[in-house]
């Protein structure tokens, strides 16, 4: 039996979680909320990231726009997200949930702060 | 007698002594004055990290450092015109050297008689109950003190900053960032200095270059014996908030080595103790560190002398800085007559800062002496200097007016310590105006931001963030002291990976 | 010099400030909001992380999303602010008239108010207060500082990076500094636990690989120009440097992440009482401070690990500023005080009436396992799997509650307990 000892980051009541594994059956321990399952399930089998950056942006009142993976991305994903960012810039103004760029590890990145035209 | 059109000075080092040398020379005719320093900005050496004391000269013993006795005295005089002349912040609180036991009694009693010597005024000894009164934070542990009430404290940074304004308005010309490397010589006569921007002619070179003063003097193939020894000294400063903060400054009784440690309020209202004594070796001309060691000392010792030291918690910095010792403490001041131009103004140990007006008026008359010149003064020399106008000074009222005038006034920047953004303008177009290099280091000299309790990280990015627009300089290439504030754009790293 | 009538001046456009300008502006008082900068929102503005408004908005925003929303909610409420406003001083004339004095690029103005509410927000400790000596180098960066440059300006402070203190803002910026390829050599804390939320530590470090030196301090700073290694230091259990133990690190940057102390100077020139547990104000179930009519929120008060909790201040605060108004100051009531029992280390309100619901704010002094968190005198128990000083507790007490406890009992005490 396989087990492992994880802290669940859905919400900061950080639930000490136990994750025990025996042939395909999968046990979570300490889990106060189904969303904690879930994650713990998640975290073994196919573990994933939000990635946050900021990108520049062209004659706007702030000179860059945060930006994050619409979903969370396989955590070997990461680096290949922040790569495709490397170069991006685009134009004010921008809204929350512009999409930056398409179709990155199975997901969009979109904008999260508002940048009004200058 | 030797007669010039024009005679071409060149100063080597732009602290307090340098400075005020430049300010008198200013106030001669056909004088060319060219002020070189190697750092990015006025008064960077010893003239930033001292204690800031103008001291009475009870401490110098004229039968051993007659020069030093004399132009203390005379330098204790000249400060509280200069302070009203060129608005340098100051005051003149007086001072009690703290005697805790009848041997320092007996030490302190000593320098009863040298200020008998040396005339200085209003020196007396007074016993714990007027203690008390005279200093209602001294500790309770004190026997009684040597009271000198000419002492004052002035802002030092300020001073070298305003004397610097005040000679360039008078013609001086100023040359940061550059190094001197050696004093050109030939036939027994000065040529000039070669720096790290080429070779700069003079007839004169007034080396005031503070710890490194040995070596340009061997440059010059003079006084190759003559060694300086970096002494640090370790300063600890707490918050303005803190409840005991003395009126008077106090120190303990001086050793032979030293002055003893001090307990001062600044003239920006921050605890200030310190410093410490420490001998580095020669070459460890650039060692500012502080150390666990010499913070520990200071706070030792400042027990001695308040009655309470505020906790750790609120020491808002801790720095050093380096004084310039000569051997056996005796200034070197000379005009050489093989080279001819040459003049030392080497290892001017404490009371230099106290001295620097009155080294500066003895030095141009010496070169006067030695070289049989004669120079004639300026009719049109400015003796006087405005300070910025300050927000945090001024009444409501009168702040009121300057927004109606400039509405920059009534934008704060720096929030613990109520700078406006037309101070930090007008601070970059003084370090301009100047020569020097535009620093986050020297807008914080000159408008106090960055100073307050929470050290700049409110305010260094809004700063920044003012001069590089008035500069059109990327944020991210705003100097802090030496380096910029950013390496780069914040995906130079991923750039560079693909 | 104009001058202005107020039934309350909030001081600080950030979260909490602009949650206490909306509910003041809800409850129909004449209200207005000060900002220093030049636009409302304070740090969410530079958090572009996700973690803010589960409990507000229920749903997991970034900060940069959550304080849009929060600042479009103001602009709809049609709540009075002023941006470059800086609040010079704040003169207590009367229990029920205060004086604050604005400087504005538009001039001075006097405005005469009932109440104060203050949300100032906190400041980052510097390197100074946290005893690290050396040379003062440039490429020295408080963690915030940092976040501000990187995540609003897009500049990169540096490539080889040391974290001093394990506190959330620094495990943020070590995830951000090593996302943009930057190399975080370590993160140093001298507790024997991390400062942040376990979250945090997770995503920000172990996802990244990146050492978490626990029990460590940084002894020395070397650098001539800017910052050129550190040198980290072991610490015993009095938290003092291990002679011996010292080695170095070589970098180009420092990042201080050593903690948060509520900003709280205008205060205490009024004269309040501080907590020195919290370094805010002692308060009581109104939010109210020891000076009548002057009211504390947000980090101001206590430093919250949630922007939920100090928008959930402002508008507590905002609560009681509409009764002291109503009534012409909060009426007389016996206040219970809250005594800090076992592994309590802080607890905000420090008074309760027990006439109403109150919400109690409250961080544990050790990391514990499986414990119940009580006050025994009324009765409230709550289970745990496990406490941690990072992260905040927010209990929530029912005047309910409080009807079992008599009269002539003055404290109540809040402690924790193991299973």
């Amino acid at each position: 039996m396989k087990t492992a000892e994880l802290v669940c980051i859905v919400c900061p009541a950080s639930c000490n979680l136990k994750v025990y594994l025996e042939d395909n059956d999968l046990k979570i321990e300490g889990a106060s909320c189904p969303k904690g399952v879930e994650f713990a399930k998640n975290e073994v089998m196919n573990p994933v990231r939000y990635v946050m950056s900021v990108v520049k942006v062209r004659g706007g009142d702030m000179p860059t726009v945060s930006v994050i993976t619409r979903k969370p991305v396989p955590k070997d994903c990461i680096w290949r997200v922040m790569e495709a960012l490397a170069n991006v810039e685009i134009e004010a103004p921008v809204e929350i949930g512009d999409i930056v760029l398409r179709d990155i590890c199975g997901t969009d990145i979109v904008a999260t702060r508002r940048v009004k035209k200058l | 007698m030797i007669f010039m059109d024009r005679l071409r000075v060149a100063i080597v080092g732009a602290g307090i002594v340098g400075a005020s040398i430049a300010r008198i020379l200013s106030s001669y005719q056909n004088v060319d004055i060219l002020l070189i320093d190697k750092e990015p900005d006025v008064g960077w050496g010893s003239s930033k990290a001292n204690t800031s004391i103008i001291h009475p000269c009870h401490e110098e013993d004229p039968r051993v450092h007659p020069l030093r006795a004399e132009l203390c005295l005379r330098g204790n005089k000249l400060w509280r015109e200069w302070v009203e002349e060129l608005e340098i912040p100051a005051k003149w609180p007086g001072e009690l050297m703290i005697f805790t036991d009848s041997d320092e009694e007996k030490r302190a009693r000593e320098f009863l008689e040298l200020a008998k010597m040396n005339k200085v005024p209003g020196v007396r000894v007074v016993d714990r109950e007027e203690l008390k009164i005279l200093e209602p934070n001294v500790s309770s542990e004190v026997l009684g003190a040597l009271y000198a009430p000419t002492a004052g404290i002035i802002s030092p940074f300020e001073a070298v900053i305003a004397i610097v304004e005040n000679a360039v308005d008078n013609g001086v010309k100023l040359l940061t960032e550059t190094y001197v490397d050696k004093v050109r010589v030939s036939s027994g006569r000065v040529l000039g200095v070669e720096t790290s921007r080429g070779f700069i002619e003079a007839d004169i070179v007034i080396n005031a270059s503070g710890i490194y003063a040995d070596k340009i003097s061997h440059t010059a193939g003079v006084e190759l014996d003559f060694k300086i020894v970096p002494r640090r000294g370790e300063y600890v400063l707490f918050d303005e908030d803190v409840d005991v903060k003395p009126t008077k400054i106090l120190h303990t009784t001086p050793t032979p080595r030293t002055k003893g440690v001090y307990a001062i309020t600044t003239v920006h209202g921050n605890l200030m103790i310190g410093p410490t004594a420490e001998d580095l070796p020669i070459d460890a001309k650039e060692d500012l560190s502080t150390t666990v060691e010499g913070v520990e000392y200071v706070l030792r010792e400042a027990r001695k002398l308040l009655r309470s030291v505020p906790p750790k918690s609120r020491i808002v910095r801790m720095f050093a800085g380096l004084r310039p010792e000569p051997p056996g403490g005796q200034w070197l001041i000379k005009v050489y007559e093989d080279p001819w131009g040459f003049v030392n103004v080497a290892g001017i140990r404490s009371p230099g800062l106290t001295a620097a007006p009155a080294i500066a008026e003895y030095v141009v008359k010496l070169i006067e002496d030695t070289y049989d010149i004669k120079l004639a003064r300026k009719n049109s020399w400015s003796r006087f200097r405005r300070d910025m106008v300050r927000v945090r000074n001024r009444s409501l009222e009168e702040v009121d007016k300057l927004i109606e005038k400039n509405p920059d006034y009534g934008e704060i920047v720096c929030i613990c310590k109520t700078v406006s953004k037309a101070e930090v303008l007008e601070a970059v177009e003084r370090i301009l105006k100047i020569g020097a290099k535009v620093t986050l280091d020297g807008i914080k000299f000159r408008t106090y931001a960055g100073f307050g309790k929470c050290q700049g990280s409110f305010c260094r990015w809004r700063i920044a963030l003012l001069i590089s627009e008035k500069l059109g300089i990327p944020l991210n290439e705003v100097v802090v002291k030496k380096s910029p504030y950013g390496i780069g754009d914040v995906k130079m790293l991923w750039r560079e990976a693909i | 010099m104009k001058i202005l009538n107020y039934d309350t001046v909030i001081i600080g456009g950030g979260p909490a400030g602009i949650a206490a300008a909306i509910r003041t502006t809800e409850l129909g008082l004449k209200s207005i909001l000060l900002e220093n900068r030049d636009v409302l929102g304070g740090i969410p503005l530079q958090c572009i992380h996700p973690g803010f408004g589960l409990h507000y908005f229920r749903e997991d925003l970034t900060g940069t999303e959550f304080i849009t929303r929060l600042i479009d909610k103001l602009e709809k409420t049609g709540v009075e602010y002023i941006v470059k406003a800086y609040v010079h001083s704040v003169e207590y004339k009367d229990f029920d008239k205060k004086i604050v004095n604005v400087i504005t690029p538009r001039g001075v103005i006097k405005i005469n108010t009932k109440t104060v509410v203050f949300t100032t927000g906190a400041r980052e400790r510097h390197i100074f207060e946290i005893g690290v000596v050396g040379d003062r180098p440039d490429g020295i960066y408080t963690a915030g500082e940092a976040q501000t440059l990187m995540d609003i300006y897009g500049i990169l402070p540096g490539k080889e990076v040391v974290i001093v203190g394990s506190g959330d803002v620094g495990l943020i910026m070590a995830r951000r500094f090593a996302l943009e390829g930057a190399k975080v050599k370590a993160v140093v804390e001298i507790l024997p636990y991390p400062g942040g939320l376990m979250r945090n530590v997770m995503q920000c470090l172990i996802d990244f690989n990146i050492p978490l030196l626990l029990q460590h301090t940084v002894v020395k700073v070397v650098g001539r120009k800017r910052v050129e290694r550190v040198v980290v230091a072991k610490v015993d259990k009095d938290l003092k440097p291990i002679k011996g133990t010292e080695f170095e690190i070589p970098c180009d940057t420092l990042v201080i992440s050593a903690g948060l102390r509520p900003y709280i100077d205008l205060l205490e020139k009024l004269g309040v009482v501080v907590d020195p547990s919290t370094g805010g104000p002692v308060v009581n179930e109104y939010l109210e401070t020891s000076v009548p009519g002057v009211f504390v929120a947000g980090n101001a008060l206590v430093i919250n690990d949630l922007v939920d909790y100090a928008v959930e201040q402002g508008e507590l605060a905002a609560e009681g500023v509409k009764i002291f108004v109503e009534n012409n100051g909060i009426p007389t009531k016996t206040w219970r005080k809250i005594r800090k029992g076992r592994s309590i280390r802080l607890a905000v309100p420090h008074m309760v009436s027990g006439e109403r619901d109150v919400i109690l704010y409250a961080r544990v002094s050790v990391p514990e396992r499986n414990v119940f968190v009580e006050i025994p005198e009324i009765g409230f128990k709550m289970f745990s799997f496990g406490v941690r000083p990072a992260e905040m507790l927010r209990l929530r007490l029912g005047k309910e509650m409080f009807s079992k406890l008599s009269d002539n009992v003055n404290e109540i005490t809040l402690e924790v307990k193991p299973k």
